[in-house]
């Protein structure tokens, strides 16, 4: 066992915390979204240039890392600066390429900076079900016809293809007889109403009619693509969890800076045990949530990663969400209004527990799955 | 970062249970498994066992005969022990004293204290709290008065946990009255055989005899008894604490401590169904458990990046406060998985040699005990207000 980081790894995360730090403040960010695309395409392309997109996959396919402490510290950076860069629709869909092993080409552009991806997969019904697919695939001639409805398809407004989930074959909630599929974004059939989130990201809901695409447009093996839709939910599950994080750790440094400068009573605020022994326990959760990630990006490629990755989303919306709501309390006022960066920190925190899986959703996963072995070493 | 055992770690597991198999007598395990009062010899024969494997201070400094065990090799040692049954090692001399005299006793202290020890000739306590000093350690009255090659003692401690088995305690007394109080403070040690030191027992809640106050009248203590220097005993204090803490997450013990309540929860019935698959149950467990690998985690990385031997810094307080009321939890929600059986209780069947059919389960007794009596950890070693204190000072700079 060993708990820091290899040199490589603490330079790629140095690196996007220097540009977070000198290029990308609150204004800037807050443009970045309120922008005709909802984010930066001279941001993105210099980030796929310094090799971020790229970090996110393994050598297999081209990129240069790919495992779980890859993601967890490119996306705790990324936290840090709220960075509205469609990063997590690529690592969704980009995941689900690289585990298939096809459209590698695709894959290639992504890391370029060429081309951008998103991850059509939960349904207006679905919730956090990862079955539950209404969405069909009928055979049409040597490919298929899709009809079906997506639902919060996070960056689905500006992407060039999407990777759709519709049902080959089975019931709704059936884990067999579902099917991964690369479709070009402007194909006939396809729907996509955008919209802003709360915490200033872009979605879209996508209808598709009757869209017809070419046999070679399946990814991975027909009716089989539980496990790959898995494996992107875990990559997702990490990703956002290392980005709350990322974003928690602004906002408690923002609240104990607030504290010491902030007087009432003619004191500083952080004088009051009241509010000293609440910070405490924000600095003690916030350790639990680093060591829930370390566990979980340690089991990204084990038969543990299921468990650890429900407990740290558990954690996220437990611990993270009652940080981000102290963070608001202790400043006051100021944090309700939108010109203070902490309440976008706030939001993101828990914005981040309604996606892949809220905390009651991840506490009966972790029932379902049992203990942990007690005494097992994790392996990565 | 790498969540893997190495090779040697792997090793070391194995070694350790190899160990634990072969040389944890089964009588004694057996009482720690079904929570049976340890006697005074339960604890020594553990004691020596560990002593002559080498493992009794593994984790002192290579230099002081240990082996400079780190974070992960403790945390192996921990869950191993815990999961087999053994009792947890008495750690007023070993892991408290030891330290502080390492660190800041004369030569001739380390030489004459460590070895007793570690073979068991002394077993030492803690004198720190007073009736009038507890959160507030600095304001400790208990007095030493220089006179001639001797310290003349008198006053009181209190809460001095197994100060009945005890031959030797350490004190913090006062040797000046003058700046704040931290500066009149000193740190000596005393052997409890000198005449005027009385031992009187406090029964906890619980009923049982576990803590003491300690009387000093007119106790004379040759003057190289005085660990360091006169008055700066509190920076001698205060690094002792933080060495107590370092093993107070209490991850070992948490762990042996869910398995007992979960095989609970699948002999308790409610509804007709096993406790185990109630889903509020479950809920409540399935946090518990979340949150303790969370903490095992924490736990290695602060001990492991405090470099080997150098103790602790304050980030040890979290590790206090979470590991405590994790501990708690479980016990609060052992207690609760036993339904209106957690209310008898017969102090005598803890003790071995009682006959008698067991009220209701035959694991039910102890338990309530257990949950009172754990009340204490939230308090001791510096209560939870405390270590919320030093986070705000020295993390926060509040």
């Amino acid at each position: 066992m060993d708990f820091s980081h290899t040199e490589e790894r603490q330079m790629l995360a140095d690196m996007v915390g220097r540009f977070v730090r000198d290029e990308y403040d609150i204004e800037t960010r807050h443009a970045n979204a309120r922008s005709d695309d909802g984010f930066s395409r001279a941001h993105w392309s210099q980030l796929a240039e310094l090799g971020l997109i790229g970090a996110l996959f393994p050598e297999s396919c081209g990129g240069f890392g790919g495992t779980g402490f890859d993601i967890s510290v490119v996306f705790e950076q990324l936290g840090g600066g709220l960075v509205v860069e469609p990063f997590l629709a690529n690592l969704l869909a980009g995941t689900a390429l690289a585990a298939s092993g096809t459209h590698s080409d695709v894959l290639d552009e992504v890391m370029a900076g060429n081309c951008l991806l998103a991850y059509a997969h939960g349904e207006p019904a679905s919730r956090y079900s990862l079955s539950q697919v209404e969405t069909v695939a009928q055979k049409s001639g040597s490919g298929y016809r899709l009809n079906g409805n997506k639902a919060v398809v996070i960056s689905g407004d500006t992407a060039n293809k999407l990777v759709v989930s519709a049902r080959t074959a089975g019931g709704n909630d059936a884990t067999d007889g579902i099917s991964l599929f690369l479709v070009p974004a402007d194909a006939d059939g396809i729907h996509i109403r955008s919209y802003p989130t709360i915490d200033g990201y872009r979605a879209a809901e996508i209808a598709l009619k009757d869209v017809e695409v070419p046999a070679d447009s399946l990814i991975g093996v027909e009716g089989q693509a539980i496990a790959l839709i898995e494996q992107v939910n875990a990559a997702g599950t990490l990703a956002v969890s290392a980005e709350a994080l990322g974003a928690i750790d602004v906002g408690i440094e923002m609240t104990l800076d607030y504290l010491k400068t902030r007087k009432q009573f003619g004191v500083p605020i952080g004088k009051f045990q009241a509010l000293q022994h609440r910070m405490a326990d924000m600095m003690t959760e916030r350790e639990q949530i680093r060591s829930a990630l370390i566990n979980a990006a340690g089991n990204l490629q084990s038969d543990q990663r299921d468990w650890h990755m429900s407990a740290l989303k558990n954690l996220i919306g437990r611990a993270g969400r009652s940080i981000a709501e102290e963070c608001i309390q202790m400043h006051g006022g100021i944090a309700m209004t939108f010109e203070y960066a902490v309440g976008h920190y706030a939001k993101r925190v828990v914005m981040i527990d309604h996606m892949f899986g809220d905390e009651d959703h991840h506490l009966q996963r972790i029932i379902k799955l049992g203990a942990i072995a007690a005494t097992a070493a994790a392996t990565a | 970062m790498d969540l893997n055992y190495t090779h040697e770690e792997q090793a070391f597991q194995l070694e350790v249970r190899q160990f634990l198999a072969e040389k944890l007598p089964p009588e004694i395990s057996g009482k720690v498994k079904s929570k049976k009062r340890l006697t005074k010899q339960d604890s020594e024969t553990w004691h020596a066992i560990l002593n002559a494997a080498g493992y009794l201070n593994a984790h002192w400094l290579v230099e002081f005969g240990g082996r400079g065990w780190n974070a992960i090799q403790r945390d192996i040692f921990d869950v191993e022990a815990n999961a087999a049954g053994a009792p947890r090692v008495v750690p007023f001399g070993l892991n408290m004293l030891a330290p502080v005299l390492m660190a800041f006793g004369s030569q001739e202290q380390q030489s004459y204290h460590l070895p007793r020890i570690l073979d068991g000739t002394n077993w030492w306590c803690q004198g720190y709290s007073e009736p009038g000093a507890g959160s507030d350690l600095a304001s400790l009255k208990m007095s030493a008065v220089r006179d001639g090659d001797e310290y003349v003692l008198n006053g009181q401690k209190t809460w001095t946990t197994l100060g009945q088995h005890a031959n030797w305690i350490f004190c913090l007394v006062r040797t000046s009255r003058e700046g704040k109080p931290q500066q009149g403070i000193s740190f000596m040690l005393v052997d409890m055989d000198t005449p005027g030191v009385e031992v009187r027992p406090i029964i906890l809640l619980e009923g049982t005899h576990e803590v003491n106050e300690v009387w000093f009248t007119d106790v004379r203590v040759p003057a190289e008894n005085l660990v360091g220097e006169e008055n700066k005993g509190w920076t001698y204090a205060k690094y002792l604490l933080v060495h107590e803490r370092s093993g107070i997450a209490g991850v070992g013990d948490a762990l042996a401590s869910i398995e007992h309540l979960k095989q609970i929860a699948r002999e308790q019935k409610k509804d007709g169904k096993p406790l185990a698959e109630d889903a509020l149950f479950a809920a409540r467990l399935a946090e518990i458990e979340i949150d303790l690998a969370a903490m095992r985690t924490t736990n290695m990385r602060i001990m492991q990046a405090a470099s080997d031997g150098a103790p602790p810094g304050p980030e040890v307080s979290m590790l206090k406060i979470k590991g405590t009321v994790l501990r708690q939890s479980i016990n609060d929600l052992t207690r609760r998985a036993l339904g209106p059986y957690a209310m008898p209780f017969v102090s005598e069947a803890l003790d071995i040699g009682y006959n008698e059919e067991p009220i209701g389960p035959d694991y039910a007794n102890p338990v309530a005990a257990d949950y009172f009596n754990h009340r204490k950890t939230s308090i001791y070693g510096g209560s939870n207000e405390i270590q919320r204190n030093i986070i705000s000072k020295l993390m926060m700079g509040l």
